[in-house]
């Protein structure tokens, strides 16, 4: 009887042990929240507002409604920048997640040696930084008669290419930056996958003698797709934000043939000093990896059943 | 007998095919390794000729000198040393915290604190660029690593991962026995909880830190000045000269590759599956 007095004589005083503790729990949480207060949603939320405004970063700002907006929707070169942006999503990440897939299968392989060879090799590429990748591909693909792609494209008779300037060689030369850089990533998720697929689903297979092509239809792929999603989520969304590779390859030109969503509102902030359009651009952007991540996980969920 | 014969010339075959398979995507993920190294050691009047240099030339030396002429390369590194390690402890520091109050501390709000960080994890980066420059700009932190470190410490997945981690690798009797013998709840995490974690503490370290060091949006923004640059920008500064060297562009990003992918190849397998396991996970 006593012991239970002095307990709740105890919880009576303010520092009780729940109290402790959910104070200590409150302090070891607190900077993440504090941080993302100050450099994350304070900044998301004064974006919108920017939206709204006229703005070069010194002056006053000015209210002018729906006009960034409408200034940067009337914009061909935003709708370059985003069609350019939806090009190179595909051209980057569907040959990457196949080839990542064909991979995969080619080290899960039993007939194989040397593995850890292959796999430190194929994903030495994605250690290289974003920057350097840009620079090494950026000199592979110079128009000039001696740049490498150039040559090699020589060697089966085309002639060499303006890859700087053209519609399509832009493209293909940052796409391929995309690729290389992420292919040896995408293959080791996918091994990662590969060899969470218990054996003995292969061998019911085989029992009910299942074909190569079978096995890879009834078992692989619908065991490998909650990773397939997320690859495809994972690429989509890197894709969209594509910056890096466009601003090194074409530099302060900005050229019209490789611009970005990205590098469109990073041209406009930050070269254009156009604030107000720029925090347009980004809320544009967010709702459109909104859209596009909402039909991601729609087909997901329509292919998942 | 037939049978078996052509099994084996069936299984020789797909062998060949996956070899030939994995062996030109190989090499294809390393010529670019190579190619940067022979540009880097070859004059730009062989690298600009056709046919070009194929094999690594002499200029090794002169063409690093013509890195260190253009841009601060020694202090760059550093700069992206100093940023991407502090960067890292700290984020290991509070994440691992965090992580430790949400696995194994009670407090009300829990859930729904978890799910918000959670959720930050959705917004896009670039959603906050402008007003974040102008933050920095507010603070005085222009050109200043400040600014590169403390929003790099917000890491809603390494708070996630600490979680999980802590959940299942901590027992709950051992904190609770700690508690019971008077330890406070920092030393239960001290003590108890960061012994066991260090294996996260790698896996997330090296997520952090090459994050950090390939960073190159914000740095570019909030970074103007040559003394602050992090080796990421002032790698821009070598091809953004009127007269294109290849050579001494190719010498700085190759000596600005090298460290990090012998620290790769030393570590290969704690890297591999630490880079992609965190994507596997969440």
């Amino acid at each position: 009887m006593e012991h239970v007095d002095s307990q709740s004589r105890k919880t009576r005083k303010f520092w009780n042990e729940d109290r402790k503790e959910a104070f200590s729990a409150y302090l070891y949480v607190s900077p993440f929240f504090i941080l993302f207060a100050v450099f994350g949603l304070f900044p998301i939320l004064f974006s919108f507002y920017l939206g709204f405004q006229k703005w070069d970063g010194l002056g006053e700002m000015e209210y002018v409604g729906l006009q960034n907006f409408e200034w940067i929707l009337t914009d061909p070169i935003f709708w370059k920048s985003l069609s350019n942006t939806l090009i190179m999503w595909v051209l980057g990440t569907i040959p990457q997640l196949i080839l990542g897939i064909i991979l995969a299968y080619a080290l899960n392989s039993a007939l194989i040696k040397m593995k850890s060879i292959f796999r430190v090799s194929i994903f030495m590429p994605y250690v290289t930084s974003t920057v350097a990748v840009a620079i090494v591909f950026g000199v592979m693909f110079n128009s000039q008669d001696f740049g490498l792609m150039n040559i090699i494209i020589g060697w089966f008779g085309v002639d060499p290419l303006s890859w700087t300037t053209s519609e399509w060689g832009v493209k293909l030369a940052i796409s391929t930056m995309v690729f290389w850089r992420w292919v040896g990533y995408n293959t080791i998720i996918y091994l990662a996958g590969l060899q969470g697929i218990p054996n003995e689903l292969y061998e019911a297979s085989d029992i009910d003698g299942a074909t190569v092509r079978q096995k890879i239809q009834y078992v692989t792929i619908p065991m490998l797709r909650p990773i397939i999603i997320l690859t495809v989520f994972t690429s989509t969304i890197g894709a969209l934000q594509l910056f890096t590779e466009p601003l090194i390859y074409i530099g302060r030109s900005y050229r019209e043939e490789g611009i970005t969503v990205v590098l469109y509102l990073y041209r406009e902030a930050f070269a254009n000093l156009a604030f107000g359009p720029a925090s347009a651009a980004a809320i544009i952007l967010f709702v459109i990896i909104i859209i596009i991540s909402s039909i991601n996980v729609f087909v997901a969920n329509r292919i998942g059943r | 007998m037939s049978t078996q014969a052509s099994m084996k010339t069936k299984n020789t075959m797909e062998k060949g095919f996956i070899y030939l398979i994995l062996a030109v995507a190989a090499i294809l993920s390393i010529f670019p390794f190579y190619w940067m190294f022979v540009m880097a050691t070859n004059h730009n009047s062989v690298i600009n000729s056709v046919p070009p240099a194929f094999i690594p030339g002499a200029e090794l030396v002169a063409n690093f000198k013509n890195v260190i002429n253009t841009i601060d390369f020694f202090g760059a590194m550093w700069n992206s040393l100093l940023v991407s390690t502090i960067t890292t402890i700290g984020v290991l520091f509070l994440c691992s915290l965090a992580g430790f109050a949400f696995a194994k501390l009670k407090f009300k709000g829990k859930n729904f604190l978890f799910i918000a960080i959670l959720v930050t994890m959705m917004i896009p980066p670039q959603l906050g660029l402008i007003p974040q420059y102008i933050i920095v700009t507010k603070l005085d932190w222009l050109n200043d690593l400040k600014a590169i470190i403390f929003p790099g410490l917000i890491d809603a997945f390494g708070i996630f991962w600490m979680r999980q981690y802590i959940s299942s690798n901590v027992p709950d009797e051992l904190v609770d026995a700690a508690k019971i013998d008077g330890c406070t709840n920092f030393r239960v995490y001290w003590n108890i909880a960061i012994p066991v974690i260090i294996p996260a503490f790698a896996t997330l370290a090296i997520i952090r830190f090459m994050y950090i060091w390939n960073d190159f949006l914000w740095p570019l923004v909030v970074l103007r000045e040559e003394s602050s640059y992090t080796i990421q920008v002032a790698l821009r500064g070598l091809i953004d000269n009127y007269v294109r060297d290849n050579g001494m562009i190719m010498s700085g990003t190759f000596w600005a590759t090298v460290p990090l992918i012998i620290i790769f190849l030393l570590l290969n397998r704690l890297f591999i599956s630490s880079l992609t396991e965190g994507a596997v996970k969440s």
